[in-house]
């Protein structure tokens, strides 16, 4: 197809022609092209449906503040919904498609919706969808959804992936506008360490799209000439295609940089995407203004677009955005428009200009302008054939970033807009048009004193010779005619209308308006719209502009893909496993695994001939209670504490004592929050006189550790106490059951038998000469040198996760001894407050069904035989339960009101979620061995 | 956030854990005071709209805890000591 609307000039490379398609038809472009200037080349002017009222509409804008031109890009797993044709870099094989709008962009059959325009209207849902209640997520949500929206998902998984990166600087320019140009140039040459970051692919800014000299050169050229200089300065990073999207904290921003979203995939090894978090110790905005519309009667047509876009699209891409051109202006920035085009050999059939008292009232063209209604000071009107219009309201500096952290923009009357307040980001200076500067000269001037200033340089260099042309704009907002409607916001489709109905229903605060219409609340955060929608509300309500006051932004400055957000941070690598040190043994043997934390553990083995996990399971478990059993413990976490005071420092966080200990043997140990709750629990060793190994849970092994460095700091900092975490440096394995010191005699160098390493022994042995340690220590009740399986731990009645909750104390686990009043400890005084010291309160039972073939499960409560499954009954619940190979049935442990009185009697386990309710017996959580004989064995 | 350690100079705020006021560091002693005392240690905490003085654990670094002075408006870190010597100087010893 034909560059039907390419003219000539322009910084795109006509050497090279690249394919794309748009709703599958073809057509081309050259390198330097956006999508939306490639579209309009070849005549293209429609490009997506509005989302309330699907309105035909085409680009608004030549930048990032589009509201309209959201278009689908690519396929599959790369399709990315909502991407701004106006700065999608145009590439050999672009695949883009129109959206929300069936069954085509010229047809769409929703666009029945801007019929019915008058139920539309702001504050609709509100009042329509309010009864029946539970039609709203049925019906009502749903309906709207599917009918208002933007683009879809493709529900595939994203082939490229994201990264993330650190940057330090001197100074950071956000945007490389003349003024970030000359900011970056003179940091640079003082050889400050410089990141210049830009949003485009092509740095220069507006110096680009106008034709005015620098310099005595064209500013393109000139902007090339210093990017150029700057790309040889070694301490000076370039970003272009990178976005800052906020202000942080103490310097800190975020930026993401588009490494290949110009590319159909990328580079092999290279990201989609950077997310950058850069530090900085200056930083200057120099994001430039952003030209906005006049509201009028239908001015949401394609072909409707800002003046300066209109020029943007000539001068930079060599595209005329029609064969007849209008301009509707109230500044003379806007006749430059006129001027530049006429220049190029393009119709200008009229300027409308506001300050000569004519307006522009009303437009028409279903699909595309067609003509325009124009009105003069005497109410004559006249309709002309155009079909492109330029409109400039005037400029709006680009004070987003300048207020993430909550300083408000102030009005300065002399431009007609909004301008950076005091007490910005502490670092961050503004310049050029971002600042109210709003000619080439200015922003040169600014871009490079703000630099000086910033960094304490001295000696200025020259300015460029530049334009420094004086304002003149005349504020006008909306043109007041007939009943039709006028746009202010196209995106969310908030007009004038909507602003008076916001008025007239008393929403007139600015932040009430802003939600009542949902004026700037689209994924553009109403660059175009917002100023005027609140120029209007402050017409309406008779309050001068500064008195209705402005909303504020915040990160990010443009949208950002989740996958950028996310970077590495996806699926598996979200939360990496840990592997123990016998996980490559297990994997080979067909094991199981168990996600336990971050870690991976080794669940079941099973052997040929196995097909349900309970017969592994049960063929281990009376292993273990008939021979001997092993089990990798490596992730319980291991915390070496050493100096003279380690006895007594553990004396403090333990509720029980640790100081008696004789050295070589271990002692359970209970640890207390300071709210008298149990934190944790675990054996700790006594390896020698000032050296103690204590083991905490697996989960537990990182807090358990930061709460002794707090203790050991902040409570006692005299103590001469040291802490290592071991967690990893020690791989250590559970050996259970009758055979178990049979088993390790086989591999351990010293002597082991019960009169040398007694219950509780602990001690430094080898193993084949190697260094080890040893610890007669049982969580199954076996004989055993470490602990074993979760299922025998609940037959022995062991806590684990499910009774220590957060909420469990020492007495709830039938464990109220342990704690020691002889001497203070951490949570001490608090566990023994009246609300925890009840009788009548929770304690750990064991539970077993009346019906060996019975089931129990985990979370069921306890009643009393006869009692309705109310929660006045509620008596407790069943906190984890497994099946006992050992006992011949569902056993459990629970935490029941009185339950140290309840022992031996008959309750019922109810489930109503599953509808299960058991006859159990209570009975002692210690189901096998009570004495422990087996583990002194 | 950027917190200047004491000892290691620049850090960002990723490496840290946060726990909150300060005053944690006055831990009564269990052996004289009461019940109301440890309530008030445990469960009563200023929210300043302001200056803060709070506890800083840096997990990912030298495992320093420490007493970092921000201004909870603006967030700017008016000081940042070590807590040892914090608990030290108000006599904390064994």
């Amino acid at each position: 197809m034909s560059q039907s609307h390419r003219i000539e000039g322009g910084q795109i490379d006509r050497s090279k022609t690249l394919r794309f398609t748009f709703d599958g038809l073809p057509y081309l472009g050259h390198p330097g092209d956006t999508l939306a200037s490639a579209l309009l080349a070849n005549g293209v002017r429609l490009m997506g449906r509005s989302f309330k009222y699907h309105r035909p509409r085409g680009p608004l804008s030549a930048g990032s503040e589009e509201p309209n031109a959201l278009v689908e890009l690519r396929s599959g797993g790369r399709q990315e919904p909502n991407t701004r044709a106006t700065v999608a870099e145009l590439f050999d094989g672009l695949e883009a498609n129109s959206q929300n709008r069936w069954p085509s962009l010229r047809f769409d059959a929703l666009a029945i919706n801007d019929r019915l325009n008058a139920f539309f209207a702001a504050g609709f849902y509100y009042k329509t969808f309010m009864w029946p209640k539970s039609f709203w997520e049925k019906l009502y949500e749903p309906m709207i959804r599917r009918a208002a929206g933007l683009g879809s998902v493709s529900r595939e998984e994203d082939p490229d992936s994201y990264d993330k990166g650190f940057l330090h600087c001197d100074l950071l320019v956000i945007g490389a506008g003349p003024s970030g140009l000359m900011a970056a140039l003179t940091a640079g040459r003082a050889g400050k360490r410089v990141i210049l970051a830009d949003e485009d692919f092509r740095m220069g800014g507006r110096l680009n799209a106008e034709t005015f000299a620098v310099a005595g050169t064209s500013g393109a050229d000139w902007a090339s000439a210093v990017v150029a200089e700057l790309s040889t300065l070694p301490r000076v990073r370039l970003l272009a295609r990178t976005t800052v999207l906020g202000a942080f904290d103490h310097g800190i921003y975020s930026a993401v940089e588009r490494v290949s979203d110009h590319l159909p995939v990328p580079a092999a090894g290279k990201p989609r995407q950077v997310l950058w978090r850069i530090y900085s110790d200056r930083a200057i905005l120099c994001g430039g203004a952003t030209e906005r519309p006049i509201a009028f009667e239908n001015n949401d047509r394609p072909g409707i677009m800002l003046a300066a876009a209109l020029r943007a699209y000539a001068n930079r891409w060599g595209v005329k955005a029609g064969e007849r051109i209008a301009v509707f202006t109230n500044n003379d920035d806007g006749l430059r428009t006129a001027s530049d085009l006429k220049a190029k050999g393009v119709e200008v059939v009229a300027v409308i200009d506001s300050r000569d008292g004519e307006e522009v009232i009303d437009t028409h063209g279903r699909l595309g302008l067609k003509t325009i209604i124009t009105r003069d000071r005497k109410g004559r009107t006249r309709e002309i054939r155009v079909d492109a219009l330029g409109v400039s309201g005037g400029w709006n500096p680009n004070v987003n970033i300048h207020s993430h952290h909550r300083s408000r923009p102030v009005w300065d009357a002399s431009i007609a807009a909004f301008v950076p307040g005091a007490e910005g980001p502490p670092g961050l200076m503004v310049a050029g048009a971002a600042a109210g500067v709003l000619s080439t000269h200015g922003a040169l001037r600014t871009g490079r004193d703000a630099a000086i200033s910033a960094l304490g340089l001295t000696g200025a260099m020259d300015l460029p010779e530049a334009e420094d042309a004086p304002i003149s704009v005349s504020a006008l907002w909306h043109v007041a005619h007939g009943k039709g409607r006028a746009w202010i916001d196209q995106q969310n489709d908030v007009t004038v209308k909507d602003i008076k109905l916001a008025q007239q229903e008393n929403f007139t605060s600015v932040e009430h308006m802003k939600r009542y219409t949902t004026l700037g609340m689209a994924t553009d955060q109403g660059k175009t719209g917002n100023v005027i929608g609140l120029a209007i509300m402050a017409e309406l309500t008779g309050r001068s502009i500064p008195e209705t006051g402005t909303t504020i932004y915040r990160p990010p400055y443009t949208p950002v893909a989740l996958g950028a957000l996310a970077g590495r941070s996806r699926g598996k690598e979200f939360k990496p496993y840990r592997l123990t040190p016998s996980h490559h043994w297990a994997a080979e043997q067909g094991a199981t695994f168990v996600e336990v934390g971050n870690w991976l553990r080794t669940q079941w083995v099973p052997k040929a001939g196995e097909t349900e996990w309970r017969q592994s399971v049960d063929r281990e478990v009376l292993a273990t209670r008939k021979s001997v059993g092993i089990c990798d413990v490596t992730t319980l976490g291991k915390i070496d504490i050493q100096g003279t005071d380690a006895g007594a420092f553990l004396d403090r966080v333990y509720a029980n004592t640790f100081s008696t200990l004789p050295v070589g043997r271990c002692r359970y140990g209970l640890m207390l929050r300071e709210d008298g709750i149990v934190f944790d629990d675990g054996t700790t060793a006594r390896m020698g006189e000032h050296e103690y190994v204590m083991t905490t849970t697996t989960a537990n092994a990182v807090t358990v550790f930061r709460h002794l460095e707090f203790c050991r700091q902040c409570l006692w900092p005299d103590m001469d106490v040291q802490l290592i975490s071991t967690t990893e440096a020690w791989a250590q394995f559970s050996v259970a059951g009758p055979n178990a010191r049979r088993l390790l005699e086989k591999v351990v160098d010293q002597d082991i038998s019960d009169a040398a390493f007694p219950y509780m022994g602990a001690g430094n042995i080898t193993v084949g000469g190697l260094r080890a340690r040893l610890f007669r220590i049982s969580f199954s009740g076996e004989l055993a040198y470490e602990i074993a399986v979760p299922v025998m731990r609940i037959e022995k009645g062991h806590v684990a996760g499910g009774e220590l909750n957060g909420q469990s104390t020492a007495l709830n686990m039938g464990l109220g001894r342990m704690v020691s009043k002889k001497k203070d400890s951490i949570g001490m005084v608090l566990s023994q407050r009246e609300g925890l010291t009840d009788a009548g309160g929770y304690r750990l039972v064991g539970v077993r069904p009346v019906d060996p073939k019975a089931k129990l499960t985990a979370g069921s409560h306890f009643l009393e035989k006869g009692a309705a499954a109310v929660a006045a009954n509620d008596g407790g619940w069943l906190t984890s339960k497994v099946y006992s190979p050992h006992i011949g049935s569902d056993i459990a442990l629970g935490y029941l009101k009185g339950g140290d009185s309840k022992i031996g009697t008959r309750m019922r386990a109810v489930n109503l979620l599953i509808g299960q309710d058991t006859e159990v017996e209570i009975v002692s959580p210690h189901f096998l061995d009570p004495e422990g004989e087996r583990l002194r064995g | 956030m950027i917190i200047h350690h004491p000892i290691l100079g620049p850090r960002d705020a990723q490496e840290f854990v946060y726990l909150g006021d300060a005053s944690l560091i006055n831990r009564p002693d269990g052996m004289t005071a009461g019940v109301e005392a440890f309530h008030d240690y445990a469960y009563n905490r200023d929210n300043p709209a302001g200056d803060h003085r709070e506890l800083w654990y840096h997990e990912q670094g030298d495992r320093s805890w420490l007493v970092v002075t921000r201004n909870t408006v603006t967030h700017e870190i008016i000081k940042v000591e070590l807590a040892r010597d914090v608990a030290r100087a108000q006599g904390r010893s064994k």
